[in-house]
Formats: structure tokens, C-alpha cells, sequence
């Protein structure tokens, strides 16, 4: 445990792990797609904070590449940092199972058996919020329903 | 328990009434409850719940309606209430205090029944750039419905009104200025009394947003030379679901109804109906009838403290906090008015305002963060959200301190 976070609540130490913080320091896959097939804006309608998706899909159905930008609080930059990990590379059908998963364990507890997205799990106990680790994924499936590609 | 030895204040200004809100005994996160939320929605002092309770126990039935004792005595404490609200006021007349459920219903009314049936295309609404978007979106939607232009006043960087360039806008084609009192989100008090005079001296109707300008400082309508002036009972430590549209008679006189339905009416016939006089022509439906009965009982705890002490007590403490955000780096102040409420918004390098919110949330401290139904203001600012904190007559110097204690722990974890 860094000295720095020593003087933090334990409380929001479970919350703002450093995993999370450093991906929402510096996200992964942050900027644009000048060539993206798939694009969708979420609106956190509660802080007005924007999130820009953009994916490349190939005509067989895999995201080729994923890009976020826009604001947001550390969790919902955290949370995009780490979808665009989770899923690019990945075929769509497997992103659309895992965001079902991911926002559903957010809602009802159950355990996520990949580690970094459990990092967010504590997220759970913070109702207002859920929505902002929810964001990215929310937005991601309202992209890859935005435009008829095949997702096998 | 909010004994003052501090020096930073002059204890005989400072109130210490934290005791008379039940709410503000518990912990929040293991900590003793910081609440700094006020002008989102205020607490209530004891005798505002208990007067709602044996309300209820007591005297509950419907108002202007039976016959019956109960009838007598629910509508004898709901309207005892609109002549306190009057008397809070100082409206010249008692059918001139419309009861709302709120400012946002309170300014709808207005858009609807004065200004709608004056509307057409070429016409114009002003208001400024400081609004609550319940002072924005009543406008947008009777000028869709009528094809007039919604125009906006600027403000400057320290969240205050040009009034020349607020005057100058007021030309022969506006029919009405809509203007807060007090920015809810700056802070910030606008001279309302020169605006209404000046708007006046042109023929043009205003009304004042006074959402955030009743709990603050005493106001009289007559004064202020208002001709509408809307305010919520929940921002003054009445129940949530009430509010008031004080209005010049003969501009009431001159409206429709908004809303019809019981007890607005004097006759329903299938041939015509007659409508009830003032302010009952704007009362469509059973009120809330016990809210409106706590708002009176939260009149009467401020008229028994005072709205000139509740000010002092609040500048004292909203000059410490200014003074020490204003230290902490990294801080830049949203709202920096010369003439200001006790509201204080704030920006902080590297964390974002919802971050800091449940930082501070952990700690038992409780502000608002987010855009504040205001992003217009966000817009001008060019910042996502803020981070307000906003004092009320039971805030103490301890609440202020917790939050600038708090604000440096949240900032040393996330730099």
C-alpha cells in the first residue's frame, strides 16, 4: 500500500483501487477511429458527461479496433479503459455476452471471473454510481447495433 | 454542540441551530452527518415535521369542500399558511399567493397562461445565461408553440449579469424577462430590484426565479417591484411538493386558468363554466394540503430567527469557506460575484466532480456535484460539472472545516 493512500477512507480505497485509478489516469485506447464502421455517444444523463465510441468490425464479425474519447468521471474512464481491453480483438458475440455480464454483476452481486473488470465490482455498493461504470458498455452495445454487419 | 471559540468569526452573528433539525443528529460513512446540500433541497427543523404530523392526525380533510369541523380545520391551517406566505413576502393581497407544487410548476404557470396567449412569431422571452433549466425550458416550449425567439443575456467570468447588455436587449418586442434572484448554481444575487425597474420603465413583465433567493435574505415582492416571483418550500426547509407564484393582481386577474378541474371553479355548467376568483382560478385539484401547512410552520421558525440574522450567520460562513478553498491549489472557484449567497461552486485539477462527491460522501460529508440543472452555465464555464457546496442557517464552522479536510484527503489520493 502506497503512503499516499494511506490517508484515504478504506471505504473509498475499495472503490478507487489503484487499478482504477491508473487506467483512468491514463485510459487505454483513448482518441478516435477516422475509419470506424460502428460509432455511438453515451450521455450520463446524471453529470452530463460524454463518451464517444468508435469500432472497427470485420466482415467476418471481430472487433478489428476500439477507441473511446471524451470526459468523465474516473470510473467511467476507467470502466471504457478497460472494455476497449476486454473486447477488442475479440468477435462481437463475445463483447455482447461479456457486457451482459458485466452490467448484470453490477446490479446483482455476481462474481466476474475476469480480474481486471472485477476491479469495478465495488462499484455495486454505490448506486449513483453504477451508470458510471456502465456507460462504455451501454454505448458499446448501442455501436455495434448502430450499422448491419455480420456478428456471426 | 457547535460552541464558536474560533476567532475567524463574530460569535453574536453566528447562530447555532443544528439541534432543532432531527436529520442532522445522525452519521453519515461513520461520521457525523456535514450537510452541505441545502440548496438542493433544505432540511427540516422539528416543528416543521411535527406540524405536518398532527396535521395528519388531527386535522386531516379536504379543503374548501365539507361542511364538516374537519373540513373547517384543514382549511383554516392551509390557509392560515398562505397568509403567512404572504406576510413572508409582503404581497399587498392574499389572492395574489398562488400555491404550486414548486417553482418549476410556479413558472410553467406563468409561461402558459400570461405569456402564451400574448405570444406570436417575431416576439421575444429574455432571460440570462445563470438560469435553472427550470427558468429555460418553460420558455423554449411556449416558443415552439407560438414561433417567438428565446433570447439569452450574457454573463462574465465571475458569473455576473451584464446589465447593459441585459438592457439592451429589452426592446418593444419582449414580452417577459425571466431572471433569478440568486444563481443556484453560482451563487450569485442579482440586483433584482434595479432589473425590475428598468424592465418596468420599458412595459416589459419579469419574473423572478426565487428558488434560491427566499432562504437566504428577507424579500419583499412590493420592494423588489416584482410582478411574478416563484419559490419551492423544500429550499426553505418546508416539505418537498410545495411552492409558491406570488403575482401582481391585475396580471392574475387578466390570466386563464392554468389547469382545470375542482375547486377552481364557481360554476360548471355543460353551456360554460365560471371560473373561481383569485388565487383559486389557479388551483385546479386537491392540493397538498399538509405541505402547504408544514411550509407555514417553516415560515414561522424563520420569521422566529429572522431572514436578516439567517443572512449575516450565512456570509460569516461563506466568506471562511470561500477564503479557504480559495487557498488549496489545484481549487478554482465557479461563481465569483461581487454580491453573492451562500452557495460555492468549485473546480478541482484531476479529479472530477462526481469523484469528489463520493470522496467527500465517504467522509460524511454531503454536497451536490454534477451540472446542477444548469448546463448552460457548465457551457460558459467550459467545465463538465461542478462541485457546490451551500450553507444554511444550521451549518457551523465545523461543517466548513470538514469539507476543506475532506476536499485535501480526497486530493492527495487521487494525485
Amino acid at each position: 500500500m502506497s503512503a499516499r493512500l494511506e490517508a484515504v477512507p478504506d471505504a473509498s480505497r475499495e472503490l478507487y483501487r489503484e487499478l482504477v485509478l491508473r487506467h483512468a489516469r491514463e485510459p487505454h485506447n483513448f482518441g478516435r477511429l477516422p475509419a470506424a464502421s460502428h460509432s455511438a455517444e453515451g450521455v450520463n444523463t446524471l453529470c452530463g458527461d460524454r463518451l464517444a465510441l468508435y469500432l472497427e468490425v470485420s466482415a467476418e464479425g471481430r472487433i478489428d479496433a476500439i477507441r473511446f474519447d471524451g470526459t468523465g468521471c474516473a470510473i467511467s474512464l476507467a470502466s471504457a479503459s478497460l472494455m476497449t481491453q476486454a473486447v477488442g480483438q475479440q468477435p462481437v458475440a463475445h463483447a455482447l455476452s461479456l457486457s451482459a455480464r458485466f452490467c448484470t454483476a453490477l446490479s446483482t452481486g455476481d462474481e466476474l471471473e475476469e480480474a481486471t473488470l472485477a476491479a469495478l465490482s465495488a462499484v455495486r455498493r454505490y448506486p449513483s454510481r453504477v451508470r458510471c461504470a456502465t456507460l462504455a458498455w451501454h454505448t458499446l452495445e448501442r455501436a455495434l447495433a448502430s450499422s448491419a454487419v455480420a456478428t456471426e | 454542540m457547535n460552541t464558536l471559540p474560533d476567532s475567524r468569526y463574530d460569535t453574536t452573528a453566528v447562530l447555532d441551530v443544528r439541534d432543532d433539525f432531527p436529520l442532522l443528529a445522525q452519521t453519515s460513512n461513520g461520521q457525523p452527518l456535514a450537510y452541505l446540500d441545502s440548496a438542493a433541497s433544505a432540511q427540516q427543523p422539528a416543528s416543521v415535521i411535527d406540524t405536518v404530523r398532527r396535521y395528519h392526525e388531527n386535522d386531516h380533510a379536504n379543503v374548501h369542500r365539507g361542511v364538516h369541523t374537519l373540513s373547517h380545520r384543514a382549511t383554516a391551517a392551509y390557509e392560515g399558511a398562505r397568509d403567512s406566505i404572504r406576510g413572508f413576502v409582503n404581497a399587498a393581497s392574499r389572492r395574489e399567493i398562488v400555491l404550486t407544487k414548486g417553482t418549476t410548476e410556479a413558472i410553467n404557470l406563468v409561461a402558459q397562461s400570461f405569456v402564451r396567449p400574448i405570444l406570436g412569431p417575431g416576439d421575444k422571452i429574455v432571460i440570462s445565461h445563470m438560469e435553472h433549466h427550470a427558468n429555460i425550458v418553460p420558455w423554449q416550449i411556449v416558443c415552439e408553440q407560438t414561433g417567438a425567439a428565446l433570447v439569452v443575456a450574457p454573463i462574465d467570468e465571475h458569473g455576473e449579469l451584464h446589465l447593459d447588455a441585459l438592457y439592451s436587449l429589452l426592446d418593444e418586442s419582449v414580452r417577459l424577462l425571466g431572471i433569478a434572484h440568486v444563481s443556484n448554481a453560482l451563487g450569485t444575487v442579482n440586483p433584482v430590484a434595479e432589473i425590475n425597474a428598468e424592465a418596468r420603465a420599458r412595459g416589459i413583465p419579469v419574473l423572478v426565479d426565487g428558488a434560491q433567493g427566499v432562504p437566504h435574505a428577507p424579500v419583499d415582492v412590493c420592494e423588489l417591484g416584482c410582478d411574478f416571483y416563484a419559490f419551492s418550500g423544500h429550499k426553505m426547509f418546508g416539505p418537498t411538493g410545495t411552492g409558491v407564484l406570488y403575482g401582481r393582481e391585475a396580471l392574475l386577474e387578466a390570466m386563464p386558468p392554468y389547469q382545470g378541474g375542482g375547486d377552481m371553479i364557481l360554476e360548471v355548467r355543460f353551456d360554460g363554466t365560471t371560473y373561481n376568483e383569485l388565487p383559486y382560478k389557479f388551483e385546479a385539484g386537491t392540493p397538498n394540503i399538509a405541505g402547504i401547512v408544514g411550509l407555514g410552520a417553516a415560515i414561522d421558525y424563520l420569521e422566529n430567527i429572522g431572514m436578516a440574522r439567517i443572512g449575516a450567520h450565512e456570509q460569516l460562513l461563506l466568506a471562511d469557506m470561500t477564503a479557504q478553498l480559495g487557498d488549496i491549489d489545484g481549487v478554482r472557484l465557479i461563481g465569483t460575484a461581487g454580491h453573492k449567497a451562500s452557495v460555492q461552486s468549485f473546480v478541482v485539477d484531476g479529479i472530477h466532480p462526481h469523484d469528489l462527491g463520493t470522496l467527500l460522501d465517504q467522509q460524511g460529508i454531503a454536497v451536490r456535484t454534477g451540472h446542477h440543472c444548469a448546463m448552460p452555465v457548465m457551457q460558459f464555464f467550459d467545465v463538465p460539472g461542478t462541485t457546490r457546496a451551500s450553507l444554511a442557517v444550521y451549518n457551523s464552522t465545523d461543517d466548513v472545516d470538514r469539507l476543506i479536510h475532506g476536499l485535501k484527503r480526497a486530493i492527495r489520493m487521487f494525485r
